[in-house]
């Protein structure tokens, strides 16, 4: 606190202003930016809200239908905009309902401040109507957290808020504001916040390991590049096509990092991970470098980390010290934000080619083509499959639309099949795995970016976890397409029964009700198909219309995602089938 | 990898929940902390915890990271027994009866070179301060003879190597 008002310079202070917490916390809003929020009003945040209905030209609150959707909603709009999404909720169960969202953007690493309200200061401890401890729940799941108890703290609280959410590597934060805070006076000034001194959110870079990082990549003969979501956070897509192009690096991505490289790139080699392709995977254990660019080494990427990579030199460019050595032990340490490491490299970096080496990934993807990707996305079978659904999807929106998906089969078919030109466009809950959180965020990734086609790709059962927010779409008409791809399961889970339960489905069959209805239900136009034949017309049927549009398919019951790595496995025992 | 005795050590701002924040890091990784003892520092406004945990290096330093991670840490550092000076305290509640019947309890409190904080007429209090061993060997000396009460502070420490705090504290504010 104190160092905050140190730094203050008397030319940056607003005029002062007597208003009630409440105000001042819309104030705060806009002074960051905000003109969008997702929330639900209750007991203990009702001074915020009656602010919000007087700002309601200046501030558009989005009331979804239950707070989970209002924090996936945020996050897929800072997803895609690479803004700060804001959810709002009231104490007791309007706080707990955010838990979900915070973990799952927490793991993610999304940029996200979700405001609380709280029972009076005086009714703290007293078990009062709608209390819970929402700081002490949210800690382990936020990265920071803070009870606001005194109308004067809001200004600067916020402000910390924002400046902690967006700044270094990104993450939730949670302010939890009592209702005596809301309704009491402050003098309020605003001014944003430019630093917290415990708080070092982007490590200098080193000088000496980005030449020893260069060094390796000009000796390696077989380097390989695995890139996450840090190149999109950092805004690091261009220095990363640069360094691909300029050493000539076969490069694959997280399933976070998708969308940070065009898909249709020729270094581009595909996905890593469980799901992942073939030749990423396999050739993981065969690279002498494996250059890793803000990724975490998470368990669904390098499968047995006593099998990963361990004949290679490894070099990690990450923003986050804590994340160094974490799993995968760097050979070479780069901390730093993506942008300015990788521009740093560049010069450093020869001219190279790796053209015997590309070709083995080449080779690879021509199995994996003949066994898996030529049945996934032109079919012979009667029973249509999620990946010509997603080739579809492809196709019809020329690999412009931003995709959100689930978790769960049709998550990793879209994932491997989803082609993309532009950054920002790959939206999933990747860290956490929340079902549920693709129709909230779609709405959410439309309304950060409303010029942009949104398709939003939901399996059967997660669907039906926030199915609620179809109301959002309804009521807020907002033009975002659905597609369900309904194999009346719970796809991977049964997936795993099939393989590793000796096929006892305990709790994978879904009896789905008519999801048409209930789209109809929200006045929201919608077409089922079960056939091949229908499936073109109706995906192009969906992306030419101007509305929002439900279309569900009936895919085929018992189909399975390969290739797959079983879990514990190596990944160059990664199964084709 | 082999468990051992670490004291952690942690410069943070004194705020409201970072002690929830620093423990929730040892319970996601089940790891229980020996001591546990939150105090002022050197530096004003700022907070030192000093935490035991008998673990493999491995996690002590993969814990530290995630520790010095959090927003209001400022710096974390971890030390092996050998590289610091540390102490713990205890008292002992001891019955008055035993002064005079156990003839052997004068001898153990001459031994202990503890301090005999109060004598009442039915108990009096020893203080004792020292490294972990010399406390469970007093421990040990009184049990035959009964202890009505007993308790140990945690672990406080410093280290023998520098903990720089002011510089980063100074780097910030030149900034």
């Amino acid at each position: 606190m104190e160092t905050l008002k140190a730094q203050k310079k008397d030319s940056e202070k607003d005029t002062v202003m007597r208003i009630s917490g409440a105000e001042a916390i819309i104030h705060c809003l806009l002074a960051e930016g905000v003109d969008l929020i997702y929330g639900y009003p209750g007991g203990a945040i009702m001074p915020v809200y009656d602010e919000l209905y007087k700002f309601q030209d200046k501030l558009t609150h989005i009331l979804t239908r239950h707070e989970q959707g209002a924090t996936h909603a945020a996050q897929g709009y800072a997803r895609v905009s690479g803004k700060v999404g804001v959810a709002m909720a009231t104490s007791g169960p309007g706080a707990t309902n955010l838990v979900t969202g915070l973990a799952d953007a927490q793991i993610d690493s999304t940029p996200m401040v979700c405001i609380t309200g709280q029972v009076p200061r005086h009714l703290l401890g007293s078990d009062a109507f709608q209390e819970t401890d929402i700081v002490g729940i949210s800690t382990p799941v936020t990265k920071w957290n803070y009870q606001v108890t005194k109308a004067s703290e809001i200004p600067e609280i916020m402000a910390k808020a924002f400046y902690i959410a967006r700044s270094g590597r990104p993450g939730p934060v949670l302010i939890d504001i009592t209702k005596n805070a809301q309704f009491d006076e402050l003098d309020f000034t605003y001014e944003k916040c430019k630093g917290v001194r415990s708080y070092k959110p982007v490590p200098e870079p080193d000088l000496k390991a980005i030449e020893e990082a260069a060094e390796l990549i000009n000796n390696a003969k077989k380097p390989f590049i695995v890139f996450g979501q840090g190149v999109i956070l950092g805004e690091a897509e261009e220095e990363l096509k640069a360094l691909v192009e300029k050493a000539g690096i076969p490069a694959a991505w997280t399933i976070l990092g998708l969308s940070a490289m065009d898909t249709a790139h020729p270094l581009n080699v595909g996905m890593v991970g469980m799901h992942g392709n073939y030749g990423p995977n396999v050739l993981t254990n065969e690279c002498d470098l494996l250059i890793a660019i803000g990724m975490r080494f998470d368990d669904r990427v390098t499968g047995s980390l006593d099998t990963y990579a361990k004949q290679a030199k490894v070099i990690h460019f990450e923003i986050d010290p804590a994340e160094i050595n974490k799993n995968v032990k760097a050979d070479v340490a780069v901390l730093g934000n993506a942008r300015q490491t990788l521009d740093l490299l560049l010069p450093l970096v020869n001219k190279n080619e790796h053209a015997a080496w590309k070709a083995e990934f080449d080779k690879k993807y021509q199995i994996e083509y003949d066994t898996v990707i030529k049945n996934d996305i032109t079919p012979t079978k009667d029973g249509l499959t999620m990946g010509e659904v997603i080739e579809q999807i492809n196709i019809s929106s020329e690999h412009k639309a931003v995709i959100v998906t689930d978790v769960g089969q049709h998550q990793m078919i879209a994932c491997r099949y989803a082609k993309f030109k532009q950054s920002k466009s790959n939206i999933t809950s990747g860290g956490l795995g929340t079902m549920g959180f693709a129709l909230p965020a779609a709405i959410g990734a439309k309304m950060g970016a409303m010029n942009r086609e949104v398709v939003a790709v939901i399996g059967d059962g997660g669907y039906q976890m926030t199915i609620q927010e179809l109301g959002v779409i309804f009521q807020h008409k907002v033009p975002v397409k659905i597609v369900v791809l309904n194999n009346d399961h719970l796809g991977m889970v049964r997936q795993w029964q099939e393989l590793f339960f000796e096929s006892r489905y305990a709790s994978t069959v879904m009896v789905n009700p008519d999801f048409v209805k209930i789209a109809e239900g929200y006045h929201i136009k919608s077409r089922r198909v079960s056939v091949r034949s229908e499936l073109k017309d109706a995906v192009a049927e969906m992306i030419a219309s101007k509305d929002s549009y439900f279309l569900e398919v009936k895919v085929e019951k018992e189909d399975n995602v390969f290739p797959m790595i079983p879990s514990g496995a190596s990944v160059s025992d990664i199964r084709l089938k | 990898m082999e468990k051992q005795w670490y004291t952690i050590s942690v410069y943070s701002e004194n705020n409201v929940g970072l002690l929830n924040r620093i423990s929730g890091i040892f319970l996601k990784r089940h790891i229980n902390i020996e001591s546990l003892n939150v105090s002022k520092s050197e530096i004003d406004n700022v907070s030192k915890f000093t935490i035991v945990v008998v673990a493999p290096e491995e996690s002590v330093r993969k814990i530290v990271g995630q520790i010095e991670k959090q927003v209001e840490v400022i710096k974390a550092y971890y030390h092996t027994d050998d590289e610091t000076i540390y102490q713990e305290s205890a008292l002992f509640k001891i019955s008055s009866d035993l002064l005079f019947d156990e003839r052997q309890i004068q001898n153990i409190i001459k031994e202990s070179n503890s301090q005999i904080v109060t004598v009442a007429r039915d108990f009096f209090v020893l203080a004792k301060t020292g490294r972990r061993h010399e406390i469970d060997e007093m421990h040990d000396a009184f049990e035959p003879y009964g202890i009505m009460q007993f308790v140990r502070s945690g672990r406080i420490a410093v280290s023998k190597a520098a903990m720089p705090i002011t510089s980063i504290l100074a780097e910030f504010q030149n900034q």
